[in-house]
């Protein structure tokens, strides 16, 4: 008994000793912290150290911002309400850039012819890896949902091989656009704006081959549009969507009828 | 073979801390540093002298506290518990005091001081030092045993002996791993896979070392 209470009293002794210590010499030490910008702003971040934001954790961050050498909107985990606090502390606005995935393909099964039948693994990076996948457009949509499984937020389906993304769920994390082996989910800005729906950068009568719903590279929606948003690269029009007004002009000028507004 | 001298013993345990008995690649302690932040040879650098001046300090600090507190009360298995208690305590400490009087110090070692608290590297070498068969001989031959002086000087050379090998593991793999980022790796194996068998493969080429000292 007395050996066990030995113990108990030597380790608490020691446990003790070294909490009386630290608390000790963290008073005394904690004047010099003379920044107190940046430990407002620290306040105000998360603390989540996720490296979002590109810095080496939220410590980092928060002194960039308070000399001014970062932006205070790069924080994805706090969102809006941490650019709230950010700006009320700064004096300045701090609009936080909320990002939704889109998949950027039209390609269901009526309107995408395929090259063969496939019948391994459902999983769209098995599949990309037989001769590109089934589906007779390369840069499309596979359909087996790996976006699915990826997405945290529930915010993919799968309808009639092609890949949905309801964007009131969507957090706009990215997961989806990485587990995507063709690279057709594209994280874009939460605005109302035109997107395209189609990768395909083949020449137009070879991406109207494979596709009926295929953009042609055509450039209507680009003489259309009256604030430069739309450019066409590699047979493929891009959509600037911060220059985007949503007036729909492109919309009724693409003869693949590929553009809509959401 | 003679009973060896003080000076030799010293030179013993640093060889060995360094070569034979390295802390990562024999004893297999340490590894969550050595993977983690061995991308780059700056930060390898950063996180081995950290974990040197650790090492020692926690020598200094444990030590006596086992040799004094421990052995007398006969509560030798309390000596895991014990040392983490204070090696945790110990870390936070260093760190509030050089964030205070030694900032440039602070940011150069950055995020590595605080990772030290979980290192199991250094807990193993405040432990080992009392299992290590070749300072339980020297201690034989000294009189006052482990309460000589002498005893706690060597310990010290040998927690310098671990951290100096920390260190040539890490820049030896840091040079391996920077060669592997720029080399064509099957996708199955990109990343922590490819990293464990390349520190598999140097722990094999230091397997060549054994029997030196």
């Amino acid at each position: 008994m007395t050996q066990v209470l030995i113990a108990a009293a030597i380790l608490g002794a020691i446990g003790l000793l070294g909490g009386a210590l630290l608390a000790v010499v963290s008073t005394l030490c904690d004047k010099g912290d003379n920044n107190e910008k940046a430990a407002l702003v620290r306040e105000a971040l998360p603390g989540a150290n996720c490296g979002a934001c590109g810095f080496a954790g939220c410590d980092a961050y928060a002194e960039a911002i308070a000399n001014g050498t970062a932006e205070a909107n790069l924080c994805a985990p706090g969102g809006k309400e941490t650019a709230e606090k950010l700006s009320k502390i700064l004096g300045i606005e701090v609009v936080s850039e909320e990002k939704v995935a889109m998949v950027s393909c039209n390609g269901c099964s009526s309107n995408v012819d395929t090259r063969f039948n496939y019948v391994g693994i459902k999983s769209c990076v098995a599949a990309a890896a037989v001769l590109g996948g089934p589906s007779a457009c390369e840069y499309g949509c596979i359909g087996f949902g790996d976006c699915v499984s990826a997405c945290s937020f529930n915010a993919i389906s799968v309808t009639d091989g092609l890949a949905k993304v309801d964007g009131s769920l969507c957090g706009g994390c990215g997961s989806c656009a990485t587990v995507c082996p063709k690279e057709v989910i594209k994280i874009v800005p939460k605005l109302k704006s035109a997107k395209l729906l189609c990768n395909n950068h083949q020449k137009g009568a070879t991406a109207k081959k494979v596709c009926k719903t295929a953009c042609i590279g055509c450039g209507l929606c680009a003489k259309k549009c009256e604030n430069g948003a739309i450019t066409v690269e590699n047979f493929l029009a891009q959509i600037n969507p911060t220059k985007c007004n949503a007036c729909g002009k492109c919309v009724d000028a693409c003869p693949q009828k590929i553009i809509s507004i959401f | 073979m003679n009973n060896p001298s003080f000076a030799q013993m010293i030179i013993t345990v640093l060889l060995a801390g360094i070569i034979t008995d390295n802390m990562v690649l024999s004893k297999f302690l340490g590894i969550c540093p050595f993977l983690g932040v061995s991308k780059k040879l700056n930060t390898a650098f950063a996180m081995s002298v950290a974990v040197i001046l650790v090492m020692l300090v926690a020598t200094a600090v444990t030590y006596p506290i086992y040799v004094f507190l421990l052995i007398p009360f006969g509560l030798e298995y309390l000596q895991t518990i014990c040392f983490i208690l204070v090696i945790a305590a110990l870390v936070q400490l260093i760190e509030i005091l050089l964030k205070r009087f030694l900032p440039p110090i602070y940011k150069a070692l950055g995020i590595y001081l605080p990772l030290i608290t979980t290192n199991c590297a250094v807990l193993g070498i405040t432990l080992l030092h009392f299992t290590n068969q070749r300072i339980i001989d020297y201690a034989a031959t000294v009189p006052g045993g482990y309460q000589s002086f002498k005893l706690f000087a060597l310990c010290l050379f040998n927690a310098l002996g671990g951290g100096l090998g920390f260190l040539l593991a890490m820049f030896l793999f840091s040079g391996v791993r920077q060669k592997l980022e720029r080399s064509n790796i099957p996708k199955f194996l990109q990343g922590l896979p490819i990293t464990l068998i390349a520190a598999g493969i140097v722990a094999l080429s230091f397997l060549g070392f054994a029997g030196i000292v």
